[in-house]
């Protein structure tokens, strides 16, 4: 299960990468929500994974699953959507106010960068 | 207790010239006077104090991880210093009152001046070397204001930032210097640095530790070769030329020379620096204060030459050569301040300092020549004045040293010959300005200043003669005391007399005063010879040499920062892979000694969907929409994990979190383009591919090692506290309110500042709106389906009922204020999709902004709370209450807490989402703010 878990995360911040890699704002925007779903993931297993656990303290039970990392990933994926809101919106505004959705700066070289 | 009031009343003073008006002169005069007045008070009634032998400290700790104490002394060396700053300074503020004109600002000059009075109090007070270093920036700082005074001058502003430049440069390496020696003895406490000579001296750091110190002493007493600032900071008014020139800002280089005296200088090394740096600023300044036209010109070369004498006496291997530096450092004070004055009521009575202009000024102001002319003949060394005395000190202390070995005669041939050049430009300063011919074609017809710009120089000349005519009555205590604190170990005896019978040094002196006067008579041919040199303008070099800095720094700047954000991605990503790798490598094995858990069918199924999604989101990213389909999927999928793994929080917000972002991403899709267009090369497609594909696999070999190794987590903690410490059941939530609730304050914080951030973004924002989809079909007529406008305004209670039980219980079973916001956010949102932006906004014309604000308010007031009842801040507090009907319930002021969560969630995700959608409609956020403005 261990692995099956990692091989997903590995999977999903490969595919975010690449995304974030690309030369337009959406497709960036998008990479960087994937990305941070893989990063979620990532800092929720640091607990390990727990099956079946109790979510509340009960009396008797003593079979927990590791509260710390969850409240960290909670506060990151509402932080996480404002990142991604952010950002989005700043693409708008970018393509509003100089009419592209290039990520490079227009005023850069034109060349390499752009082309490949 | 009244030491460090010495420092805080003229620091309290520069607050007090800002409350007078720029009319009320003499009442802004009077009350700024006041503060300084009451410091120099304590400082005089310490004085016997400290002339019979008693150091005064004061300590109180400031940043003590530091080391930073704020502790102050008086020890003799302060005590004549403090004199010096806080008498002339006072005379500095009566002469400025007249010397200033209406259009000045009155108030914003003499808060400069009292800022730097304090910061140069606090060098000569400061008991800790890096309490010394602040106030010693704080004199960089000061000094630039004050310089750049006339800020409408581009001369000023220039003279003002290089001064500042280096300056402030010297200061650091200073700082660095202290550090070294700090490190060296173990504290920054004055006292012990002061006594630990040995120790610093044997150890290999003290070489750099000493150039790092003299370099900080050398650029503020502007020695040669960091002199040119100087002569340019001339383009500040005269008062603080006058100040900043005698007794302040360049004193303080040699006051540190002084200070550290006692733990750095003794070596070889000392001797050959300090000495040979004094001897050259010396003569090369005071030849170049004969050459100069400008009068203030002339004075900040000599100043810079004096200066030099005295760095040269503190260098010098002799006792008694550091009691005539200290004693040079008074005079110097004393006559360069009336100089300068004098020089001031030059340039203000006829409206110009040329030398070449001005001529037989002692007919229009009598009273002016003559202190200006007994001022410049103490500069000069004429017997009966304070300046002869010192100079004739500094001749013998020169012929008795050993430095140089058989070339020790040039140390005494070279200071006679400083002091021909000195006589020569003080007489040329008297007899050019005030003697000869009546001066023609002048700017403004001279008159005598008022009386009151005269007492100043008037005070000063005074004590000029009579330390001349009685010096032993008059500073023997002063210069012993002083003399005690700079060299510590016995101190020779002190004989102040005007005459020491006919020997050497008188000879000197003789030669001294003949030769000046003959190099005056021959000046022409000086002039002459000069001339053949090409003019060079300091200030030039310098603004060249930091513009070919500048442009240096912006290019290899361009190089780095191009603009691609792929690129930076790029060495990013490869900075990661580089760091990650290697560690991983560094592990014996992948796999750790944990045994691992079983697999089943929907594990597989639910893992194989989730790869699928999130592959096809990357594959088919071109196709925007589909890639967005995609992204939902590995969003819900996520959400199952999270309940697969016994986080039902987490599921919940990650299930909400997905709807708002899909519904945002797609909504911003809306007004960007639906596809994108192929651009990347294969070449480049291969790459990110590969770059992607070792990201990825690094990620996963580092989170199954993770996985599969012990842990040591400080969970424990928490589950064993949640009840009985934050009173609720639901541990995640009582680390998000209690435990942690500083880090969930700052999370809310920046989710408000962000929805903030874009609300601005939005303003005025225009956007081509498409009429069509990408396929060329028109949208639906049919905007707002009377199906989905039904269902969601039926659901929309009951929603909001959920949303408060899922608050409610959220201390106890899973939920909580992110989770309630979020239900409570998506459940009006649904509302402004089925209904559109008309209709809900005649029925809910709520302002989103007050409320996240509110929000973050109510959870940081909670967090206050807990102070009023004597708790650190955001102590949570809880207890149970029993209602009739109700039953027994549970309060605790964490619920207040999440209350502001659940405002500001609602709040930040309505400001982003609401005004984004109004951006279709004519409730854009642009005409909203227009009709609120009218």
């Amino acid at each position: 299960m261990e692995a099956l878990f990692a091989t997903v995360t590995g999977f999903l911040a490969a595919s975010g990468l690449y995304l974030a890699l690309r030369g337009r704002t959406f497709p960036v925007v998008v990479g960087l929500t994937l990305l941070s779903y893989a990063v979620n993931l990532f800092l929720f297993s640091t607990g390990g994974l727990t099956t079946n656990g109790a979510a509340v303290m009960q009396d008797g039970v003593t079979h927990y699953a590791d509260p710390l990392p969850q409240a960290l990933v909670l506060t990151a994926i509402v932080i996480g959507f404002a990142m991604t809101a952010f950002s989005v919106i700043l693409a708008m505004r970018v393509r509003g106010d100089q009419g592209s959705d290039q990520v490079n700066d227009q005023r850069a070289e034109e060349s390499k960068e752009e082309k490949s | 207790m009244s030491l460090p009031l010495i420092v805080l009343l003229p620091l309290l003073g520069s607050l007090i010239p800002l409350l007078c008006s720029n009319r009320q002169r003499n009442l802004n005069a009077l009350t700024t006077a006041l503060l300084p007045a009451i410091a120099l008070g304590i400082v005089i009634a310490h004085a016997p104090g400290v002339i019979s032998g008693e150091v005064y400290h004061f300590s109180m700790s400031w940043v003590p991880q530091l080391g930073l104490d704020l502790a102050f002394r008086i020890d003799g060396l302060s005590l004549l210093f403090l004199l010096l700053i806080l008498g002339i300074g006072l005379l500095i503020i009566l002469y400025a009152r007249y010397y200033l004109s209406p259009d000045d600002s009155m108030p914003r000059f003499y808060a400069y001046l009292m800022l730097f009075m304090t910061s140069m109090i606090g060098i000569v007070m400061a008991d800790n070397l890096l309490l010394l270093w602040v106030f010693w920036e704080l004199t960089s700082l000061s000094s630039f204001l004050l310089i750049g005074y006339w800020y409408q001058q581009s001369e000023a502003r220039r003279g003002a930032r290089m001064a500042l430049a280096v300056t402030g440069m010297g200061g650091l390496a200073m700082l660095a210097g202290f550090l070294l020696i700090g490190h060296i003895v173990g504290t920054y406490d004055m006292q012990t640095v002061l006594d630990s000579r040995d120790l610093i001296q044997a150890d290999p750091r003290y070489l750099p530790a000493l150039l790092l110190v003299l370099l900080g002493a050398f650029t503020k007493s502007a020695q040669f070769p960091f002199h040119f600032w100087l002569p340019h900071a001339m383009a500040a008014p005269t008062p603080v030329s006058a100040f900043l020139h005698s007794a302040t800002m360049v004193k303080a280089g040699v006051f540190l020379l002084a200070r550290m005296h006692p733990a750095l200088a003794g070596s070889q090394l000392w001797l050959y620096i300090v000495t040979l740096t004094g001897l050259v600023t010396m003569i090369y300044a005071a030849y170049f204060a004969l050459l100069k036209y400008d009068l203030k010109g002339v004075l900040a070369f000599s100043t810079i030459s004096h200066l030099g004498m005295i760095t040269m006496l503190f260098g010098l291997d002799s006792k008694l050569a550091v009691v005539a530096g200290l004693f040079h450092i008074v005079n110097h004070a004393m006559f360069k301040a009336t100089l300068f004055m004098s020089s001031g009521i030059v340039d203000h009575e006829t409206g110009t300092r040329d030398i070449r202009k001005l001529s037989g000024l002692r007919r229009s102001m009598p009273m002016t020549a003559a202190l200006a002319a007994l001022a410049a003949a103490s500069m000069a060394g004429v017997p009966l004045l304070n300046g002869f005395i010192s100079k004739e000190m500094m001749l013998t202390e020169t012929l008795g040293t050993g430095i140089l070995g058989g070339l020790a005669w040039l140390i005494p041939v070279l200071a006679t010959l400083g002091s021909v050049l000195s006589v020569a430009y003080s007489l040329r300063y008297v007899r050019n300005v005030f003697f000869g011919p009546e001066a023609q074609e002048l700017p403004k017809t001279p008159h005598e200043a008022p009386l009151m710009m005269r007492l100043p120089m008037i005070l000063l000349v005074v004590p000029c003669i009579l330390v001349g005519l009685m010096p032993a009555l008059i500073l023997t205590g002063l210069l012993d005391a002083a003399a005690q604190a700079t060299i510590l170990s016995p101190r020779p005896e002190l004989h102040l007399s005007l005459w020491h019978g006919f020997n050497l040094p008188l000879l000197m002196s003789a030669i001294a005063l003949a030769g000046g006067v003959g190099l005056y008579v021959l000046r022409r041919n000086l002039f002459s010879f000069q001339r053949q040199f090409p003019q060079r303008n300091a200030l030039m070099i310098f603004e060249h040499n930091t513009r070919r800095v500048l442009h240096w720094a912006q290019e290899a700047i361009d190089r780095l920062e191009n603009g691609s954000l792929q690129r930076y991605m790029l060495w990013l990503i490869i900075a990661v892979l580089f760091l990650t790798g290697s560690g991983l490598l560094d592990l014996e094995q992948l796999q750790g000694p944990l045994p691992l858990q079983p697999l089943d069918g929907l594990l597989i199924a639910g893992a194989a969907i989730t790869i699928l999604a999130g592959l096809g989101t990357a594959v088919l990213h071109r196709r925007r929409l589909v890639s967005l389909m995609m992204l939902s999927v590995v969003g819900l999928m996520v959400s199952l994990a999270f309940a697969r793994f016994s986080a039902p929080d987490l599921a919940l917000t990650q299930l909400a979190v997905e709807v708002v972002t899909v519904i945002l991403l797609m909504l911003a899709l809306f007004f960007l383009p639906q596809r994108t267009p192929k651009e990347s090369s294969g070449g480049r497609v291969v790459r990110d591919v590969l770059l992607a594909a070792a990201f990825g696999g690094i990620v996963a070999s580092l989170n199954y090692a993770l996985l599969t190794r012990p842990l040591n987590s400080i969970s424990g903690f928490f589950l064993e506290n949640s009840v009985s410490g934050g009173g609720g059941h639901n541990v995640v939530n009582v680390i998000l309110v209690d435990f942690r609730g500083f880090d969930t304050l700052g999370e809310i914080t920046v989710l408000c500042i962000a929805a903030i951030g874009i609300y601005k973004l939005l303003n005025r924002l225009r956007l081509f709106m498409p009429s069509s989809d990408s396929e060329g079909r028109p949208w639906s007529k049919d905007l707002h389906p009377m199906l989905l406008g039904t269902v969601s305004q039926s659901l929309l209670p009951l929603a909001l009922l959920v949303s408060v039980f899922i608050f409610l219980r959220g201390h106890n079973e899973p939920g909580g204020g992110f989770i309630a916001g979020l239900v409570t956010a998506v459940a009006l949102i649904l509302l402004y999709i089925a209904r559109g932006v008309d209709w809900t906004q005649q029925r809910m014309s709520y302002q989103y902004q007050p409320i996240a604000v509110t929000g973050v308010a109510i959870a940081a007031m909670t967090g206050l709370g807990s102070w009023v009842f004597g708790h650190n801040f955001l102590t949570s507090a809880f207890g149970h209450f029993s209602l009739p009907w109700i039953g027994e319930i549970e309060l605790a002021t964490a619920m207040l807490f999440d209350l502001g969560v659940y405002l500001t969630v609602v709040g930040a995700t309505l400001m982003i989402l609401a005004n984004l959608g109004k951006l279709t409609t004519r409730h854009r956020p642009s005409k909203e703010n227009e009709k609120e403005t009218v």
